[in-house]
């Protein structure tokens, strides 16, 4: 066995974030090696400067790949090599068919630069054959199921003639069926000298198929793995990707539950666009006056569809189930009926879905409840400027002030803006997605003693957050959300990474 | 080091500067401009009876641009007014010389049926989805042709001459109540529009100084105080320079009283008004804007009937002003009316834009129409000219924002 890839000393930073230390990974040819870590641990990040998505010069360290160095200034050059990467979401045109995707940028011509479609369709045919998949070379994408299309980018990948493939959460997407197609084909590359590297949190996957193992945590390299040597489990590679002391990185608070505010009950959602596809299937969920509750799961388990679900029908179709504040039935039909309700939805994605960036913090604070600061639909300039002025001072909004456009803000800052916002609006119950997503440790704290002053003040709050440690650090309740279902439901007092992970692979029938 | 940067410190003047360059910026080059073909025509352009006529020339225009600075700000485009122009003008001049309606009611129902078309085309845009590019360019080819099989070729006119005056009117002076008449009963000066522009330039003035007081007090953003007295004289000379020359002429325009106070009105909506911050928001990031509780299908929709209602009086005045209704009436305007968005400094991607801008930039546009049409320059070199120009300042625009 020779090695095919060797990154060294690998370290990346973002302004403000060092999302790579030292990293150092090692890949035998042909084998199925695996890189674990939780979300943010890196991982993808890794990828991108293996695959020239970040380019030589911005990152330190070396990438060994054939025996020589590469110094990778774009895609195109790990292309060249053989290198593929097939990204989470899926980089396919909908409105094409397999061929013209299969070839796109890669097209058969002449050297005047037309196409010979017989030529690639002849040979999209026997990619196709390659991958498994019986489907017109014709077919347009936007009609495949996303199994299929995650084929039709492996055949992509093939058609570049792949020496390394890596794959990013491959089978996250897939139902059992396709994913273990998809597992088999991975196998069956290795006899033809095609080297995998895969991503996954589906550990049971990873304990069947991989070779080795990388693990990841806090952008540093914990161990290598060699799964021919020693037999693992899925809680040995759990206890070493969560394996992190817990620190006073959390304020503390003094818990005072109150009488049950808000409840829903087997709230049931469609997706937007494939009609009859449950995204979300019987969720009860409640929380009491004071109480922070969290909600625990990977990337794809359905909790951002669900907050949004609830939060005025601003996600998915055929929304059925029963919505409860204080006992009284709420009608959530519209975003306007439900933050009249007293609901607040701190959104994920706070540029594209939490801030007018175009305008100044004291508009972007007032904008949920402009009533507030006007008379019959009259603005009052200074009781607006105070109420900015008063959240600006309140959560230590840094800014020249409050007429500084929030494109110019920190992510912290941005965050605590949009904060700001609902706490203006006056809701009972507070919904964050990811609230402390991308920013510093810093304003992490913040952020936090801003919630546990929230549920002190007697609202309830549900936080949505991939990294478990905050859920623990923050929460008085937890529940596990998977594949649209809450799987589990556990006190926060006796939680761990351990057992969280542990209910989400079950899922995957796996015993922990 | 976090007390440091949050600390109230006012705002220096540099920074103020920075922040609001752009809008000193065209109002200087507006003037600048103006000086430029005041020279170059040898004083023809700020000759009172051209004054007058820029001013009737530019006031649907102006008008036009106001509906157009929320339709762009709220994330869309209008390509039909030039044509809701015609239509209107078509159908009022039909029911007035065929139908004999008297024009009062006339007035009244074209503006219905202006908002009405603006209302047929907001609800294909905001709950229909498709883009609004779509909607009015079908717009513009349907109500162009309609108007065209309405009047068949023919002038429709003339008109009452109430109805003309929306147009070619004047106030009325002290004279027409006998007072202060010249001796030899010859037009002379208008008073009442030297003493309007007197009054309105102190009101301009006194009012502008207590918002910066209060705001000051508030501890708002305010300019500088050399800034805020130079602005202010500038704009108070422009006032009455401007009412002087009007009144060696005959008096003030009726429609420069309708345009003013519609200036007035979508001034007040735009920025003090929660349907005017939201359109803004909606604009910026719709996304957003729907998640804080805008209705944003709503509002798209009233942003096209209060385009199409602007564009009705406009098609009033415009037939008005010709004393007929024609077939071409408003053709291209829709251009003249956009372009002067974004010379104002309009974002073609919605959420920024003032109603100020708007006005120079109409202004702008009118001024060098004006100015090349006095100097005998074709009509056809007179579009190569606007067409740079239009680039132009948004290159600026852009390269200037890209710097900071």
């Amino acid at each position: 066995m020779s090695t095919i890839l060797e990154m060294r000393g690998i370290s990346k930073s973002f302004p403000g974030v060092k999302a790579l230390r030292d990293v150092n990974l090692s890949v035998e040819r042909g084998e199925i090696h695996a890189i674990c870590g939780e979300n943010g641990a890196g991982k993808s990040t890794l990828m991108k400067v293996l695959s020239g998505v970040y380019p030589h010069g911005t990152y330190e360290g070396d990438i060994i790949y054939e025996g020589e160095e590469r110094r990778f200034a774009r895609i195109a050059d790990s292309e060249h090599l053989g290198i593929i990467i097939i990204h989470q979401e899926l980089a396919l045109v909908p409105l094409l068919s397999i061929a013209e995707n299969i070839f796109l940028g890669n097209e058969t011509s002449n050297k005047f630069g037309v196409i010979d479609w017989n030529e690639a369709i002849a040979r999209t045919r026997d990619l196709l054959a390659k991958v498994g998949l019986r489907e017109s070379p014709n077919a347009l994408i936007t009609n495949l199921g996303i199994g299929k299309q995650q084929l039709v980018e492996i055949a992509k990948a093939l058609a570049k003639k792949v020496k390394l493939l890596i794959l990013d959460e491959p089978t996250a997407s897939l139902n059992e069926t396709d994913s273990a197609a998809l597992l088999k084909l991975l196998v069956g590359f290795k006899s033809q000298g095609i080297t995998s590297i895969i991503i996954s949190h589906k550990l049971n996957e990873i304990a069947q198929i991989s070779d080795s193992i990388t693990i990841l945590r806090d952008g540093a390299t914990v161990e290598t793995i060699d799964c021919r040597t020693e037999t693992i489990s899925e809680n040995r590679i759990v206890k070493s990707m969560v394996g992190r002391e817990m620190s006073d990185r959390y304020p503390p608070r003094s818990v005072e539950i109150g009488a049950r505010l808000f409840e829903i009950r087997d709230w049931r959602v469609d997706h937007p666009f494939h009609a009859g596809r449950e995204v979300i299937k019987g969720v009860n969920l409640h929380v009491s006056r004071g109480e922070v509750v969290g909600i625990a799961g990977l990337m794809g388990a359905g909790r951002t569809e669900l907050a949004m679900s609830v939060f005025g029908r601003a996600y998915g179709r055929n929304i059925r189930g029963e919505a409860f504040l204080d006992g009284k039935p709420l009608d959530l039909s519209s975003i306007q009926r439900a933050i009249r309700a007293g609901l607040a939805y701190v959104t994920e994605d706070r540029k594209s879905l939490g801030l007018v960036l175009t305008e100044d913090i004291k508009n972007n604070v007032t904008l949920a409840n402009l009533p507030g600061i006007a008379r019959r639909g009259v603005i009052d300039n200074h009781a607006e400027t105070r109420v900015a002025q008063r959240y600006r001072e309140m959560l230590n909004i840094r800014s020249s002030g409050i007429f500084q456009k929030t494109i110019n803000l920190s992510g912290g800052n941005q965050q605590k803006v949009v904060l700001s916002k609902w706490l203006f609006a006056g809701p009972q119950v507070l919904i964050l997605d990811e609230p402390t997503r991308g920013i510093d440790v810093g304003a992490k704290y913040e952020i936090y003693s801003i919630i546990n002053d929230l549920a002190a003040a007697g609202k309830g709050v549900i936080v949505i957050s991939s990294e478990m440690p905050e859920l623990l650090g923050t929460c008085d309740r937890i529940y596990v959300m998977n594949e649209g279902r809450f799987v589990d439901e556990m006190p926060a007092a006796g939680a761990s990474q351990e057992k969280i992970m542990a209910s989400i692979m079950r899922q995957y029938g796996v015993a922990a | 080091m976090s007390q440091k940067s949050n600390s109230q410190a006012a705002p220096s003047n540099a920074s103020y500067w920075r922040n609001h360059l752009r809008d000193y910026g065209m109002l200087a080059s507006l003037l600048l401009i103006m000086g430029f073909f005041e020279i170059v025509t040898g004083g023809v352009l700020l000759d009172p009876v051209n004054i007058t006529n820029l001013i009737l020339q530019n006031s649907y225009i102006v008008i036009m641009a106001l509906g157009m600075l929320l339709v762009i700000v709220g994330g869309n485009i209008d390509l039909s007014v030039g044509s809701i122009v015609g239509f209107v003008g078509a159908i009022a001049a039909s029911l007035m010389v065929y139908q004999k309606i008297p024009y009062v009611p006339v007035i009244v129902l074209s503006l219905v049926l202006g908002g009405i078309i603006g209302a047929a085309q907001g609800y294909f845009v905001a709950y229909a989805k498709i883009p609004a590019f779509i909607v009015t360019l079908a717009g513009m080819l349907i109500f162009r042709g309609l108007t065209g099989n309405l009047l068949l070729g023919q002038f429709v006119g003339p008109f009452a001459k109430g109805f003309q005056s929306i147009s070619a009117g004047f106030i009325p002076d002290f004279r027409d109540f006998g007072l202060f008449v010249a001796a030899d009963g010859q037009d002379q000066f208008y008073w009442l529009t030297m003493l309007i522009g007197i009054i309105g330039a102190a009101l301009l003035v006194l009012v502008s100084a207590r918002k910066r007081m209060r705001d000051a007090a508030a501890a708002m953003d305010v300019e500088p105080v050399a800034l805020f007295i130079g602005k202010n004289v500038i704009f108070a000379l422009l006032v009455l320079g401007g009412t002087y020359l009007l009144a060696w002429r005959k008096g003030l325009p009726n429609v420069l009283v309708i345009m003013g106070a519609l200036v007035l009105l979508y001034t007040f909506i735009t920025t003090r008004t929660t349907i005017g911050r939201r359109v803004y928001a909606m604009g910026g990031n719709r996304l957003a804007a729907e998640l804080s509780g805008v209705r944003v299908e709503r509002l798209t929709f009233l942003t096209f009937v209060n385009m199409g209602v602007l564009a009705g009086l406009a098609g009033l005045i415009v037939a008005a002003r010709l004393n007929s209704a024609t077939p071409s009436a408003g053709n291209s305007f829709e251009l003249d009316v956009i372009a002067a968005c974004f010379i104002g400094g309009v974002s073609a991607s919605g959420g920024v834009g003032k109603v100020m801008g708007v006005v120079i930039g109409a202004f702008f546009m009118g001024v060098m129409n004006n100015g090349m049409s006095i100097l005998g320059i074709g009509i056809f070199w007179q579009q190569v000219v606007k067409g740079i120009v239009l680039l132009a300042a948004v290159y600026v625009d852009l390269s200037q924002k890209s710097k900071r």
